[in-house]
């Protein structure tokens, strides 16, 4: 027996392909443009957007049937943000070192788009099982694209992967460099992960005709 | 059970006690984790703090690297051996100096009032570092580090560090290939104490010229870097008083 039904494994193959959260219903690209510098944070954000999106799509599917409707962006709102709190703080007591590095992206999960649009599409209609894989599913969706955009741009625009230089040495002219390439500096600032993204969306879509939205 | 979510009662309920609820375990983590959170605070402090003055665990061209945390305590003991604090040129010692909030000794100091500035003087192999704390913002928070220099008003060492700076842009003021450069820096043109300017196109990116009182900026974070640049001057005017004492040259 699989492990997971068909209908629940689609669950987390959509959002990973046919109906990616960035490339697809374009959300959460402020942060797509923000972190995506460099390999490290990319999948650093892409760790924390799926636990906090993995327990909060649950916590608001447990949660559904006694939210108020009236209140209940605020009520998403304040879940995410106690649910991200609470990490931050047990980490700085027990993972200093680590909650250093996740300081940065605290204010950008709170914020990310995908995790309320998660929280309204999905875990307020649905119950809590099929709400985390979906949460699941659309943070993996996520973190796949993030640690795609920022491969390419920590490669082409530091040379670096993981800050390791993998084409030589800049500054002395060591192996790729020392023919007369040079980083690209447009890489590492914001439009170039936007270029990127677009890229990945144009790959997508002339691979699967479908997905092309009626003009 | 059916409940009307509809009505106003039931949602004035809900998000009263919602808030009672996230609120009451917020703080409750909050304070119980307090005490622990406060340590590893303390022992990333001394470990700042030695980092500047070149107690560290660097290998090669690798990550910056502390002293571990198991040990910085007896490190502190050992190569700070002196706390200080200063009003204008007057120095005194103080018991745990390095505790004290240097973002508010420093405005305070800087807007003329009566303030506690901490240096502290550390000890190695015979040399002697004045460490200075810094504090600053960068593009989007607060900036903040230490700068050691000699009595030649030489930099041996920094620190910075940032609460929310661009992963892979600003953020990048704490790692090594940065922080390296300022090493060797002079701080003083003459008698101005001018700092180290993070400066863009210095046709100097190997850092060879010492007393340019320049290093290399980096790339997509001007802002940050400016914040750099200014924050160690705004020290250095406010340690001048006390380091025009010990200057030997």
């Amino acid at each position: 027996m699989a492990l997971l039904s068909k209908k629940d494994a689609n669950l987390i193959k959509d959002p990973l392909a046919d109906n990616n959260p960035i490339t697809i219903q374009v959300l959460g690209i402020c942060s797509a443009l923000a972190i995506t510098a460099e390999l490290k944070a990319s999948v650093v954000m892409a760790i924390s957007v799926l636990f906090v999106l993995g327990v909060g799509n649950v916590v608001i599917s447990l949660l559904r049937n006694i939210i108020p409707a009236k209140i209940r962006i605020i009520v998403q709102l304040v879940v995410v943000a106690a649910l991200v709190i609470i990490v931050d703080q047990v980490l700085k007591a027990f993972a200093y070192e680590l909650s250093k590095t996740l300081s940065v992206f605290v204010g950008l999960i709170i914020t990310n788009c995908i995790i309320m649009g998660r929280f309204e599409a999905f875990a307020l209609g649905n119950g809590p099982w099929k709400s985390f894989l979906d949460g699941i599913g659309n943070a993996l969706g996520y973190g796949v694209i993030l640690v795609i955009v920022g491969f390419f741009r920590e490669l082409l625009g530091s040379g670096t992967l993981f800050g390791m230089k993998v084409l030589g040495d800049p500054v002395t002219k060591t192996g790729l460099y020392s023919i007369g390439y040079e980083n690209n500096g447009f890489m590492i600032i914001p439009p170039a992960a936007l270029i990127v993204v677009g890229i990945i969306i144009w790959v997508q879509r002339s691979r699967n005709r479908a997905l092309i939205e009626e003009a | 059970m059916a409940i009307n979510t509809e009505k106003n009662s039931y949602t004035v309920v809900f998000a009263v006690l919602m808030v009672v609820v996230v609120g009451s375990l917020l703080a409750f983590v909050a304070s119980g984790l307090k005490p622990m959170i406060d340590e590893n605070e303390r022992f990333e402090k001394q470990q700042n703090i030695l980092y500047a003055m070149g107690v560290n665990e660097n290998e090669g061209d690798g990550d910056v690297a502390f002293v571990p945390t198991s040990e910085v305590e007896e490190a502190f003991a050992k190569y700070i051996t002196q706390q200080l604090v200063l009003e204008g040129s007057k120095a005194v010692e103080k018991q745990d100096a390095y505790l004290i909030n240097v973002e508010k000794a420093l405005a305070k100091a800087k807007s003329g009032e009566k303030a506690e500035l901490p240096l502290l003087i550390g000890e190695k192999d015979g040399e002697k570092f004045y460490i200075i704390p810094m504090y600053g913002k960068g593009l989007w928070d607060a900036i903040w580090g230490y700068l050691s220099v000699d009595e030649n008003m030489v930099i041996k060492g920094v620190y910075f560090d940032h609460r929310g700076e661009t992963p892979g842009l600003g953020a990048n003021i704490k790692q090594r290939f940065f922080m390296d450069d300022f090493k060797g820096e002079l701080v003083v043109q003459g008698n101005t104490y001018v700092g180290v300017e993070v400066a863009k196109g210095n046709n100097d990116p190997l850092n060879n010229e010492k007393e340019d009182n320049q290093v290399d900026a980096l790339a997509g974070a001007t802002i940050t870097g400016n914040g750099v640049t200014a924050m160690i001057k705004e020290s250095l005017k406010l340690y001048k008083p006390y380091l025009q004492t010990i200057r030997s040259n």
